[in-house]
C-alpha cells in the first residue's frame, strides 16, 4: 500500500493557493511596504526606513491612543463576555430544568445577525433623547442612569463595548455550556456529598474543570477584539472626536486618505503580533485535540 | 420541595430576562418597520397605530434590495461551495497522510485563524489579478477567508471516520478522487453542513470586504446597501427598520433552520478537552 498516491498532495492545492494569495502574500508583502512612502496617488514608491513606525509610535499622533482603545475594548469585552457567558451557561445547565434549549437558541440569535444591522439598531436604541434604553430607564424610575451613550466621549467606548458584548455573549455561552457538560457528574456529586454548596462547587470543581473551555473563549475573544471594525464603524465611526477609534478604524481612515505606507506599517505590526499570538494559540488548540 | 420549585421559578425568570435582552432589539426593528415616519421616530416598543405594509415596497425599490439580495446570495453560496470543498479536500489529505511536512502545512494553514488582513497589499493583489471590483473576486476573498477555520473543523472530524473504509475502497480499486468523493465525502456531511452554514452566514454578514473592494453599487451585497440606505434615510426610522429587517430575515431563517448544526459545530470546533 502506497499511502502517498491515495492521498495526493494536489488535493491541498486549492486551499493552499487561496490561502497564500489572499492572506499570506499580502501579509508578508505588507511588511516590505511598511518601509516605504507607498501611496495610490503616485507610481513611485520610495524606501523611507523606519519613518512609518516612528509616526505610529509618535506622541504627536493619535495611533497610540487607538492602540490603547483597542486594548481597553479587548480586555473589557473578554471579561464581560466570559463572566456573563459563564453565568448564562450555568443558568441553562445547572439552573433551569426545562426549555433550556429554547433559551439557548434565543440568546444565541444576535451572534448570527450582521454586526452592521445590530449597530444600526443600537444607534436608535442608544439615542440620548428618544432612544429605547433611556426611555425604558426613565419609565422604570432609573432616569438617573440615563446617559448620552454614544455622544459622551467619556463613555462612548464603553457603550460600543456593551453593544459588542450583547452581540457576542451567546457564542461564548454555547462554548462554555459544552465545557460544563464535559465535566463528569460524579465529581459534582462527590462534592455535594462532602457538603459543598453552589459557590464551593463552582470554585473548586466546575471552574478548574472548565479551564480548557475558558482558555478557548478567551483566545477567541482576543482574536476577534484586536481586529474589531464593523461595530465601531457603524455605531460611532470612531467618534465623538477620536474617543472610540480602534486600530482597524484608523487603518480604514489611512486607506481612504491614501496613506498606504503608514497604514500598511500599522497593519503589519498587528500581523506580526497576531502571528506570534496565533502560534501559541495553535499549540494550545492542538494540545486540546490530541489529548482525546 | 417548595424551595426547589421557587429556585426553578427564579432560574426561569432570569433566563426569560436574558432572552428579552437579546430579542427586544430585533422586536423593535420588526415593530417599527410597520409604522409611519412620525410613529417610528422614537423607535418605541408600542404597536403601530396603522400597519404600513407599504414601507416594504418603498425600501425594496429605494434600497435596491433585490439586487443586493441576489449579490449577497451569490457571494455566500459560491464562496461557501468553493471554500468548503477546498478545505475538505485539504483536510482529508493532511489528516490521512500525517507526514512531517503535512503536519507543518496543517499548522501553517490554521495559523490563518489568527492572522489579520492587510487591506492595502490585498488591494494590490486584487488589482494585479484583475479581481478588484468584481463579483468573482469577492467569491475568492470569502472562500480564502473560510479556509483556515474550515480546515481546522473538518480535520478534527476526519479522525472519527475509520481508515479501514479507505483501505477497503482502495482494495476495491478506487482512485483518490473516487475515494474522496464517493466514500469519504458522504460520511463528512455533518461537519460539512456545520462548516457550510457558518461560512454562509459569515459571507452574508460580511461588511468590511465590500467596503474596501467594491465601488460599483451594482455589485454591493445587502450589508453595504443597508449602510448606504441608512446614510440617506437616517431620519426615516420606519424605512431603515424595514430595510434592516429585510437584510436580517434571510439570516434568521437560515439560523432557525440550521440551529442544531450551528450550536453543535461551535462546540465541536472550539473545544474537545
Amino acid at each position: 500500500m502506497k499511502p502517498r498516491t491515495n492521498y495526493p498532495f494536489y488535493f491541498t492545492l486549492g486551499a493552499l493557493v487561496l490561502y497564500l494569495v489572499f492572506m499570506i502574500i499580502p501579509g508578508l508583502a505588507g511588511i516590505a511596504y511598511s518601509f516605504t512612502n507607498w501611496s495610490p496617488y503616485t507610481t513611485k514608491v520610495n524606501f523611507i526606513g523606519l519613518e512609518n513606525f516612528i509616526t505610529v509610535f509618535s506622541a504627536n499622533e493619535n495611533y497610540l491612543l487607538y492602540i490603547r482603545h483597542t486594548f481597553i475594548f479587548t480586555i473589557v469585552t473578554i471579561v464581560l463576555k466570559t463572566v456573563l457567558g459563564l453565568a448564562l451557561a450555568l443558568l441553562l445547565t445547572e439552573g433551569v430544568k426545562h426549555l433550556a434549549y429554547l433559551y439557548r437558541v434565543l440568546i444565541y440569535l444576535p451572534v448570527v445577525l450582521p454586526m452592521l444591522a445590530i449597530a444600526l439598531i443600537f444607534r436608535s436604541i442608544l439615542d440620548p433623547a428618544s432612544g429605547f434604553l433611556n426611555t425604558a430607564l426613565r419609565a422604570l424610575g432609573l432616569g438617573i442612569l440615563a446617559q448620552k451613550w454614544l455622544v459622551d466621549p467619556r463613555i462612548a467606548l464603553y457603550s460600543v463595548i456593551g453593544v459588542d458584548s450583547w452581540a457576542g455573549v451567546g457564542y461564548i455561552m454555547v462554548i462554555l455550556i459544552a465545557g460544563i457538560q464535559s465535566i463528569p457528574r460524579e465529581y459534582l456529586e462527590a462534592a455535594e456529598v462532602d457538603g459543598a454548596g453552589f459557590w464551593a462547587k463552582l470554585i473548586w470543581v466546575t471552574l478548574p474543570m472548565m479551564m480548557p473551555a475558558i482558555i478557548i473563549v478567551t483566545v477567541l475573544n482576543l482574536l476577534y477584539a484586536l481586529k474589531v471594525f464593523d461595530v465601531v464603524y457603524a455605531l460611532t465611526n470612531g467618534g465623538p472626536g477620536y474617543a472610540t477609534d480602534v486600530i482597524y478604524t484608523a487603518i480604514f481612515e489611512a486607506f481612504s486618505q491614501g496613506l498606504w505606507g503608514l497604514g500598511t506599517a500599522f497593519s503589519s505590526l498587528l500581523f506580526v503580533f497576531m502571528g506570534v499570538v496565533g502560534y501559541f494559540v495553535i499549540r494550545l488548540m492542538d494540545r486540546g485535540r490530541t489529548r482525546d | 420541595m417548595l424551595t426547589k420549585r421557587s429556585k426553578q421559578v427564579g432560574a426561569h425568570l432570569l433566563a426569560i430576562i436574558a432572552c428579552l435582552f437579546t430579542v427586544i432589539p430585533v422586536y423593535l426593528i420588526v415593530i417599527n418597520s410597520f409604522k409611519s415616519k412620525t410613529d417610528a421616530s422614537s423607535m418605541s416598543a408600542a404597536l403601530p397605530t396603522v400597519w404600513h405594509w407599504d414601507n416594504f415596497a418603498t425600501v425594496i425599490t429605494a434600497g435596491d434590495l433585490p439586487q443586493g439580495f441576489v449579490n449577497s446570495l451569490f457571494y455566500a453560496v459560491s464562496s461557501t461551495l468553493l471554500g468548503t470543498l477546498f478545505a475538505a479536500m485539504a483536510a482529508f489529505v493532511l489528516s490521512r497522510n500525517k507526514t512531517r511536512f503535512n503536519r507543518f502545512l496543517y499548522f501553517f494553514i490554521i495559523l490563518g485563524i489568527a492572522l489579520p488582513t492587510n487591506y492595502f497589499t490585498l488591494t494590490k493583489v486584487m488589482q494585479i489579478t484583475d479581481l478588484i471590483n468584481t463579483k468573482i473576486g469577492m467569491t475568492f476573498l470569502y472562500a480564502a477567508g473560510q479556509i483556515p477555520f474550515g480546515v481546522f473543523l473538518i480535520y478534527g472530524f476526519l479522525d472519527t471516520i475509520p481508515r479501514e473504509l479507505d483501505e477497503a475502497a482502495i482494495i476495491d480499486g478506487c482512485g483518490p478522487f473516487q475515494l474522496f468523493f464517493q466514500v469519504i465525502l458522504p460520511l463528512m456531511m455533518p461537519v460539512l453542513v456545520t462548516e457550510g452554514v457558518l461560512a454562509f452566514l459569515g459571507a452574508w454578514n460580511n461588511f468590511i470586504m465590500p467596503l474596501y473592494f467594491l465601488n460599483t453599487t451594482a455589485n454591493w451585497p445587502m450589508t453595504l446597501s443597508v449602510y448606504n440606505f441608512f446614510g440617506q434615510y437616517e431620519q426615516n426610522w420606519n424605512l431603515v427598520s424595514a430595510d434592516v429587517l429585510m437584510t436580517i430575515l434571510p439570516v434568521i431563517v437560515v439560523y432557525l433552520a440550521a440551529q442544531r448544526y450551528i450550536l453543535s459545530g461551535m462546540t465541536a470546533g472550539a473545544i474537545k478537552g
